[in-house]
């Protein structure tokens, strides 16, 4: 009884202020632990869950930024960023944190998760989900 | 259920996670430990601790999957099984281990 589906997760919002980058991040971990095929989407301002140096000091948050990096270790290892939305927000490839994975056919060598794709590219890879979450 | 550790009583949850994790101690653990039946030795020590360094570097306890994978890469294949992990810790590895670490209740843990 193991069928394994094509989850992805579309994360939209900024990291702090609403619930939902935490929620997404939990389930996602969830998720990989029942073994489904899970990717993770970053549009819009969701884009700054995975900017670089996070301080959440002053806002009394926890920071939970350094969790995406565990992603690969729950063998979460595509992560896609829009690129209109990178652009759009002045933002760069090495403005976000460099989340990897280990690739255990290749020897377990290190590999980027993320992935800059565009708009309609991540439309492409959308219509191949079996399920996707809007966070 | 609070436990008493070294003359302080310390929170915890129903059940029996600390309330509070920088109120974890060396004695904290022998004392959450005994609760679970468990004495603890050096395997056990190693891999409380290896679950310390890893909530700290990624603030989340990880899933018993990812902690045989990482267990095995760091302390060697022999010990990077579910067999070795569950008898050191019978009840669920995560579960018990990530008890007695001091951590909240693996992601994933159903």
């Amino acid at each position: 009884m193991s069928v394994t589906k094509k989850l992805m997760y579309i994360n939209r919002r900024a990291p702090y202020g609403t619930i939902y980058a935490w929620e997404s991040l939990e389930v996602v971990l969830i998720g990989a632990a029942f073994e489904q095929d899970v990717s993770m989407a970053f549009i819009d301002d969701g884009i700054y869950q995975l900017l670089k140096g996070q301080d959440t000091n002053d806002i009394g948050m926890k920071n939970f930024s350094p969790t995406y990096s565990a992603l690969g270790d729950f063998e979460v290892t595509q992560i896609f960023v829009e690129k209109e939305s990178l652009e759009a927000r002045g933002l760069a490839l090495d403005d976000l944190m460099h989340l990897t994975y280990e690739d255990e056919d290749e020897d377990y060598a290190e590999k980027d998760s993320i992935k800059v794709v565009s708009s309609s590219e991540l439309a492409d890879i959308m219509e191949q989900q079996d399920v996707l979450y809007n966070f | 259920m609070p436990i008493e550790v070294g003359g302080k009583s310390l929170e915890t949850d129903e059940e029996g996670y600390l309330a509070n994790l920088s109120e974890w101690s060396e004695e904290a653990a022998t004392a959450l430990a005994e609760a679970e039946g468990i004495d603890m030795s050096t395997n056990h020590w190693e891999v409380v601790n290896f679950l310390r360094e890893y909530y700290e570097e990624y603030q989340i306890a990880p899933a018993v999957r990812v902690l045989t994978k990482a267990i095995g890469k760091k302390l060697g294949k022999d010990k990077g099984n579910s067999k070795y992990l569950y008898e050191l810790f019978p009840y669920g590895p995560a579960k018990q281990a990530c008890k007695i670490a001091g951590l909240p209740k693996p992601t994933g843990c159903v």
